[in-house]
């Protein structure tokens, strides 16, 4: 560290919630790491002045004194990353909830690591021989965890050179050291610091989608692995049901679920509802491919400006690993108010709506942290994030909100008039978009499916027009409107209620598959076209309207969530019943 | 568990408020009087977040709470309101700890201040354990998910947004509408089934009047030992408010997971709470969010409303209905928004429904609990009951366009089908949703009754019930026209 300052312990002058201030101390750094008072609890350096430093505490600071002692501990805020984090939940300083008692305490607070993670056995199995030249990224070797999940041993960033030693097939603990690497370490575990991105060797600039399996996104918003999106919405819009909907079935490799600021028991809704399903791709559980970061809202805000990060640092932990891995954060909004909170304490000078002025670059640090890339070890792979964003009474234009839209590839709008006809999944068409759909419309002309970009444009298309005629029809009456404009509204009616709704709770609907997803969009289009079809022949607006298309809006139920091949008979049935309507 | 805790806490801290306390070293340095703020010099060893008290010439004693530690400066909030205190002649005396008190079965049968002392005449409340009134975070990883029904004999609730055991779900009103009667009502008549239940009401801000109603009301639950009543008035002091609803749940935490009861716990009016957390931020000169509510009120609000909850190895349960009134009935106001954002549903009233003298007036369409679908239909409530709820309530929104129509074109111009709604409308909500202040309704009966409204209808309208509910529960399916 700095010579000219020796390092020593401070004492504490001030104490205000989490705002803390202390004196004497010496060599300390931006954002190090103090234990402050008898109980050791956690605060970051966030101001250093002379010999004064003001330090945001992450626990709750009852009792703290004035001249308690503050030990520098030397290290940034960081998580012990291993083997054993998936199918658990951690708190947002990645301290295991699931060895933790009822009553967090702050008893618990500062006791290092966790014993029963430090007493696990597991078994290593390495991939290299000794006397063998590695590089940062290469695999050592694996550790089967708890699910189908391959848990690999990295070569750390910054460590090259000939393998002096390796571990032997057999029993290992977290701290247990498994090579060795040019005269350095490498235990099974790291503590890696949570608010510095991990290094990679490049980004991708090809365009990958990633599959939700929720029809409103796929087929019309889609995200692209390694992208990030925005999910904005009021209270009862839905957000969380649909989040969950991603957990459960987006075709990543490994889920992040950070609950931040929100409720318990969604926590315990998720952690039970994965723990029930199975995932289709490995047969294992849901639970098993799933790392759950809890900051519930009761818990102290300052751990839930950490959670954020902390899900994205073991996101990327996974990525290195060669996964596409999904981070799910609920809510950006929860996290913002921490920042706000800590900065009015600290007497900043506010900006909007009392945010500090840094705002924008802080959500900017967590949504760039997304990316596709190729890892030290050479391998692709992705971490996409999608972040909630609560916008106080439904004002999407407070701060978090627009601050988000900007640094977003995909918008996910919820809509409150959508949520209470109960429309879910509420996305709204017309406030949404989806940045990367051009080039994933490209991945899927590439990919076998060319027909996607232009369903897609008919449908925005359709949407847009049936909305402006429903309008013009609230006026005028629909029997007013000419035969081709009624079967807009027809057909506007199909997609929204036979295509881009989405039952979460149904077993048929609750996932959706490309191609199923594909051929209920061309069902719905075939249906208009024909419709439209039978107007030009002089058919009755009335009769066509009152024709049974019941078929074609419960398609998505009645067949099952892959089963195109049903959607498309069903397509074939209907084009012939309507061609005899007179 | 909560044995263990308490026992652990009395173990760590200094000895509870006995003559020993008396030794305690006092302080008579204050500096500053603003507000409800007090700021005292000379203090040393005084940890933030500490209660203390405040003893004043001629013997008055106030409380207050550690906001601020600053070198030898220590601000504190005074409960009671710094009216009348000068810079001389006060002693403050620090607990060395947050505020405590003492829980136990003893507080069944009570009715107490804001601040737990005895307003029945009686001794002060004295209990089995001593309890921070904060509480602790629930560790998440415990929590069960909700999914039994409480009854609270209130068709529109039951029926509608069935309340489940340990949920959350607030009242919305606006001023001047019968949200406290409902609040009472629910108080006096919910129960759970099988299981022995018990109430915590705490009253923030109510007038005498709404407090004598509510104490008359809930006199029969109280004389049974199942109710603890903790009633801040009006014009009792702001400052204690934002103690009075953390003393309520630290009690009704310790019924639930030490006595093994189920604990309802009503908190009205929230929004009185949140004025007087404003008070305090505006008094700190805080930097103002929204209506000048500091930006930590969501987290506030959090630290009660997350007090709910269903624990794992636990029979006991908290379950909250905290009320509030919408300022100029504006759901978007902080208080409401930021609840609903922490809530699991809501309950709306209405105006213009109560206006046509329907009580109690829930906007049944603006109304959600969203843990309805665990806690009713076949082995919580009856079969039924989720497609019956569903299919009232869609009728209902039909009905609403139907009554619209109507109101453009005139009635004889509505199709029959339409006509057969604005019928409908009427029969639910004079047969179901409307309900005597001190009537108790089955849940059996409050769906019968669902069904005789939903027989006024066309039987191909009700496609959101199974056949084999429309054969078996639809009345007169024969014999109708």
């Amino acid at each position: 560290m700095d010579p000219v300052a020796p390092r020593r312990d401070g004492t504490v002058v001030h104490v205000s919630g989490p705002l803390v201030e202390i004196e004497g101390v010496g060599g300390l750094s931006m954002l190090e790491l103090i234990a402050v008072g008898p109980r050791r609890i956690s605060a970051e350096t966030v101001a250093v002045s002379g010999t004064r430093a003001t330090l945001q505490a992450y626990e709750y600071t009852g009792g703290l004194k004035v001249g308690d002692v503050a030990v520098p501990t030397g290290g940034e805020l960081s998580g012990l990353l291993g083997p054993g984090l998936l199918g658990h939940v951690f708190d947002g300083l990645m301290r295991p909830l699931s060895s933790a008692p009822m009553w967090l305490t702050p008893e618990r607070s500062g006791s290092g690591e966790d014993p029963t993670s430090l007493a696990r056995e597991w078994t290593f199995k390495p991939e290299k021989v000794a006397g063998t030249f590695v590089n940062s990224g290469d695999v050592l070797g694996t550790v089967p965890d708890s699910g189908s999940v391959e848990h690999r041993v990295l070569v750390p960033a910054g460590v090259a050179g000939e393998l002096d030693w390796l571990a032997t097939e057999g029993p290992v603990h977290l701290f247990d050291t498994v090579a060795v690497i040019a005269g350095h370490d490498v235990a099974l575990a790291e503590r890696c610091p949570v608010r510095r991105p991990r290094p990679f060797r490049s980004r991708h600039t090809g365009t990958v989608p990633l599959h939700t399996g929720q029809r409103v996104l796929d087929l019309m918003f889609p995200v692209a692995r390694g992208a990030a999106a925005a999910v904005p919405g009021g209270f009862g819009t839905g957000k969380t049901m649909m989040l969950q909907q991603i957990a459960k079935w987006s075709d990543a490799d490994i889920i992040v679920y950070v609950g931040c600021g929100e409720r318990g028991n969604e926590m315990a809704d998720v952690l039970e509802g994965l723990s029930q399903l199975e995932d289709g791709r490995t047969g294992g559980k849901l639970i098993d491919r799933t790392v759950i970061i809890a900051n519930t809202s009761n818990m102290p805000m300052m751990a839930r400006e950490a959670s954020i990060f902390t899900g994205i640092t073991v996101a990327e932990y996974y990525r290195d690993m060669g996964y596409d891995v999904v981070v799910i954060a609920d809510s950006t909004s929860r996290w913002a108010e921490a920042l706000r909170e800590f900065a009015n304490r600290n007497g900043d000078l506010p900006a909007e709506e009392g945010y500090p002025a840094n705002l924008a670059s802080e959500l900017a640090s967590f949504y760039e942290r997304a990316g596709r890339v190729t890892t030290l070890g050479g391998k692709t792979a992705s971490v996409t994030v999608i972040g909630a964003v609560s916008p106080p009474g439904g004002d999407m234009t407070e701060p978090v909100t627009t601050d988000s839209q900007r640094f977003v590839r995909s918008l996910w709008v919820l809509d409150r008039d959508l949520a209470y006809s109960r429309h879910y999944p509420a996305v709204s068409w017309t406030g949404s978009f989806a940045r990367d759909a051009e080039a994933l419309g490209i991945w899927h002309t590439a990919n076998g499916d060319p027909g996607w970009a232009t369903r897609r444009a008919r449908a925005a298309a359709l949407l847009a027009e049936s909305d402006r005629l429903a309008e013009l029809a609230e006026i005028i009456g629909t029997s007013s409107l000419p035969g081709h404009e009624r079967m807009i509204l027809l057909g506007g009616r199909l997609l929204r209620d036979g295509v881009l709704m989405q039952n979460a709770l149904s077993v048929n609907d609750g996932f959706c598959s490309a191609e199923k997803g594909a051929a209920l969009l061309d069902l719905a289009l075939d249906v208009v076209d024909a419709c439209q079809g039978l107007v030009e022949r002089g058919v009755a607006a009335t009769t066509i309207e009152q024709a049974d298309l019941g078929r074609v809006l419960r398609a998505r139920e009645e067949t099952g969530p892959s089963d195109a091949a049903a959607v498309k008979a069903r397509n074939a049935e209907m084009l012939k019943a309507l061609v005899g309507l007179q | 568990m909560n044995h263990e805790r308490a026992q652990e806490i009395n173990g760590t801290g200094p000895a509870p408020p006995t003559p020993a306390f008396a030794a305690q070293i006092s302080h008579g340095d204050v500096r500053e009087l603003r507000g409800p703020l007090l700021v005292a010099g000379g203090i040393d060893g005084v940890g933030w977040d500490e209660f203390a008290t405040i003893d004043m010439d001629g013997g008055e004693q106030r409380h207050g709470l550690v906001l601020e530690v600053d070198r030898d400066l220590a601000t504190l909030q005074v409960l009671e309101t710094t009216d009348g205190m000068s810079l001389e002649g006060i002693r403050i005396r620090f607990e060395g700890r947050p505020l405590h008190v003492e829980v136990g079965t003893e507080w069944l049968g009570r009715v107490c201040n804001g601040r737990g002392e005895p307003l029945d005449g009686g001794p002060p409340v004295t209990g089995s354990a001593t309890l921070p009134v904060s509480g602790w975070p629930l560790n998440p990883v415990y929590r069960e998910p909700p999914q039994e029904p409480v009854l609270t004999g209130i068709s529109v609730i039951d029926g509608l947004t069935t309340l489940v055991r340990g949920q959350k779900l607030p009242i919305f009103s606006v001023p001047g509408l019968p949200h406290l009667t409902l609040a009472t009502q629910i108080a006096a008549q919910a129960a759970s089934s099988g299981r022995s239940f018990r109430v915590v009401f705490a009253a923030m801000g109510l007038t005498h009047a709404d407090i004598a109603y509510v104490r008359d009301r809930l006199e029969s639950r109280s004389a049974g030992g199942e109710l603890v009543l903790l009633l801040n008035a009006a014009d009792d002091p702001v400052i204690e408010r934002i103690l009075t609803p953390r003393i309520a749940l630290t009690i009704a935490e310790h019924l639930a997971y030490t006595e093994e009861y189920d604990v309802l716990v009503i908190m009205s009016d929230m929004t009185s709470y949140a004025e007087a957390v404003r008070e305090v931020s505006a008094a700190r000169r805080e930097i103002p969010a929204r209506r000048a509510y500091p930006g930590y009120l969501y987290s506030d609000l959090a630290t009660l409303y997350e007090r709910c909850g269903r624990v794992k190895g636990h029979d006991g349960s908290v379950t909250i209905i905290p009320v509030l009134t919408m300022p100029g009935g504006d759901i978007t106001h902080p208080v409401p928004d930021l609840t609903g954002y922490i809530t699991e549903g809501q309950i709306v009233l209405s105006p213009e429904i109560a206006a046509r003298g329907i009580y109690p007036p829930v906007d049944v369409l603006s109304s959600l609990s969203r843990l309805m679908r665990n806690g009713a239909g076949k082995d919580r409530t009856r079969e039924d009951h989720l497609d019956v709820a569903a299919q009232v309530l869609a009728a209902m929104a039909r009905a609403r366009q139907a009554t619209e129509l109507a109101e453009l074109i005139g009635e004889a111009a509505l199709s029959e089908t339409d006509r057969s709604y604005i019928k409908y409308q009427t029969l639910v909500e004079n047969g179901v949703f409307n309900q005597g202040r001190d009537e108790i309704r089955s849940i059996e009966d409050t769906l019968g009754r669902a069904w005789t409204a939903l027989a006024a209808l066309p039987e191909q309208e009700l496609n959101m019930v199974s056949t084999a509910f429309l054969e078996n529960y639809l009345p007169q399916r024969n014999h109708r026209s």
